[in-house]
């Protein structure tokens, strides 16, 4: 891939598609001022603080309307609305209804990730094994002990799903979040990039990032669902 | 939560249960009876079992016995704080929790030796480590099984526990299970259409009839747990016939 790009970059217009070697040069100019690292951890920052409120607050909902019908029937016209809503008319409204901080940056992506865990978690509690919670009721389980040895293990699957969709969505939606309205992180640096046509200094922002999402994807997910899956017999 | 100390033995409780009727609606949206006036009490540590045909409503009749299903007529009077544990037609183990585990969770009580003693008698010494997946159903209802005695109830209640286990074995268990019962004067009801399992550990017998349950009969047995074979046949003949009997 990376041969690809070397000889793309041989033959097009450098300030459109600089080499490898111009991309590196710049990232280490940046690391070295600073600002790189600086924007990757306010952006890393808001990722997780968005992804963790979401997947909280989208798996209790889905856990509550995948058990109970009533509260499904009630929540499921906002929830497809939510799901068809437009990121970026999320993003202008939670910016001009609770002001341009942190707090509406979050809400925002928060609330573009909800749904889509909303409705993968409803699926899993609802093919919850009633058998097995009448197990728990004659042996006294309390709830605590239902939720770690009975619920989530059967959820395991649907949260992995959940999390492997729902961090991806999260961290292209908070570039644009940083881009509209934070005065920091990789989003804004992309952004002042673009207004200076700056290629170079865009991707020496995007890819570093990018590589942290891809590593955070196989070294934190991947062994999560191999660890939630490994009393499953081996599939021949 | 119960305050007896660990080194005490469980002691059974006395159980009532009076189920006037029970109605449930099929698939087909009609209501149907199931099980229509059914009364049996239980002195502490004693053992019922219950015979009748398949489908005739047994596995409701547990179900309410267990406190899982309120929607009947009638009461099911248990000491409060009774310690209840089950043996279900399934084995229902934690498809992701070892054996060993499984046994733990609902018994995080019973100390090391305990379960070891328990392993050791249902021939699962050496599947501790194993998840249910691997067992085969006759393990898996020997682990339902250790599950439900480590849990040292004051009511036990078995449905079908021996089924699927080959005969020799199932005897052997049914020999624990009935030496365990006289040590510990646990009160159970064991659900079975065996008659062999009825004697092995049966105080009183009950038959029910088809669908909608009742009561056909009741056989108790002078000398539970200890019948010599010259009598048993003459028991086994007393349910058989009560169990031709048709419901009037």
């Amino acid at each position: 891939m990376l041969l690809v790009w070397q000889a793309a970059a041989h033959f097009a217009n450098p300030r459109l598609l600089p080499s490898p070697l111009a991309v590196l040069t710049s990232m280490s100019l940046h690391s070295s001022s600073g600002d790189l690292p600086r924007a990757l951890a306010a952006t890393l920052l808001r990722v997780a603080a968005a992804f963790a409120l979401a997947m909280a607050a989208g798996s209790a909902l889905g856990y509550a309307m995948g058990r109970d019908r009533a509260l499904d029937r009630w929540l499921d016209a906002p929830i497809v609305v939510l799901l068809n809503l437009p990121a970026l008319v999320l993003i202008v409204l939670a910016y001009v209804w609770i002001g341009l901080n942190e707090t509406a940056a979050l809400v925002a992506v928060a609330l573009n990730k909800l749904p889509n865990a909303v409705v993968t978690i409803r699926e899993g509690a609802r093919t919850l094994d009633a058998g097995l919670d009448e197990m728990a009721a004659v042996f006294g389980f309390s709830s605590v002990k239902r939720l770690r040895h009975i619920v989530l293990p059967q959820l395991a699957p649907y949260i992995a799903a959940s999390t492997r969709s729902g961090l991806s969505l999260v961290w292209k939606i908070v570039l644009v979040v940083e881009l509209l309205g934070r005065p920091n992180g990789v989003g804004f640096e992309i952004g002042t990039a673009f207004q200076l046509f700056d290629v170079t200094s865009l991707l020496a922002y995007a890819l570093p990032f990018t590589a942290i999402m891809l590593a955070i994807e196989s070294f934190l997910v991947q062994p999560f669902e191999r660890h939630a899956a490994r009393w499953r017999p081996a599939r021949g | 939560m119960s305050n007896r100390s660990n080194a005490m033995p469980p002691v059974g409780a006395p159980l009532a249960v009076e189920v006037r009727a029970k109605r449930a609606r099929n698939a087909a949206g009609e209501t149907v009876e199931i099980i229509s006036g059914l009364a049996f009490a239980l002195g502490a540590g004693e053992v019922a079992a219950l015979i009748g045909p398949s489908g005739c409503g047994k596995s409701t009749l547990m179900r309410i016995l267990a406190g899982l299903d309120p929607a009947f007529e009638g009461r099911v009077a248990r000491p409060p704080g009774a310690r209840l544990a089950m043996a279900f037609q399934e084995p229902r183990l934690l498809p992701w929790r070892s054996v060993e585990d499984n046994v733990r969770l609902a018994a995080p009580e019973a100390t090391e030796a305990e379960r070891a003693n328990l392993f050791g008698a249902l021939g699962l010494a050496g599947h501790r480590a194993h998840y249910p997946g691997e067992l085969s159903l006759g393990l898996a209802r020997r682990t339902s099984l250790a599950r439900a005695l480590a849990a040292k109830p004051d009511l036990l209640l078995l449905d079908e526990p021996f089924v699927s286990l080959d005969p020799p074995l199932a005897r052997a268990i049914r020999a624990d299970l009935a030496a365990l019962i006289c040590a510990t004067r646990l009160t159970a009801v064991l659900v079975t259409h065996d008659v062999e399992d009825a004697l092995d550990l049966a105080d009183v017998i009950y038959v029910l009839s088809a669908r909608p349950a009742r009561i056909l009969g009741e056989v108790r047995i002078d000398t539970p747990r200890a019948l010599d074979p010259a009598r048993r046949a003459a028991w086994a003949a007393k349910v058989e016939r009560l169990r031709s009997l048709k419901p009037t």
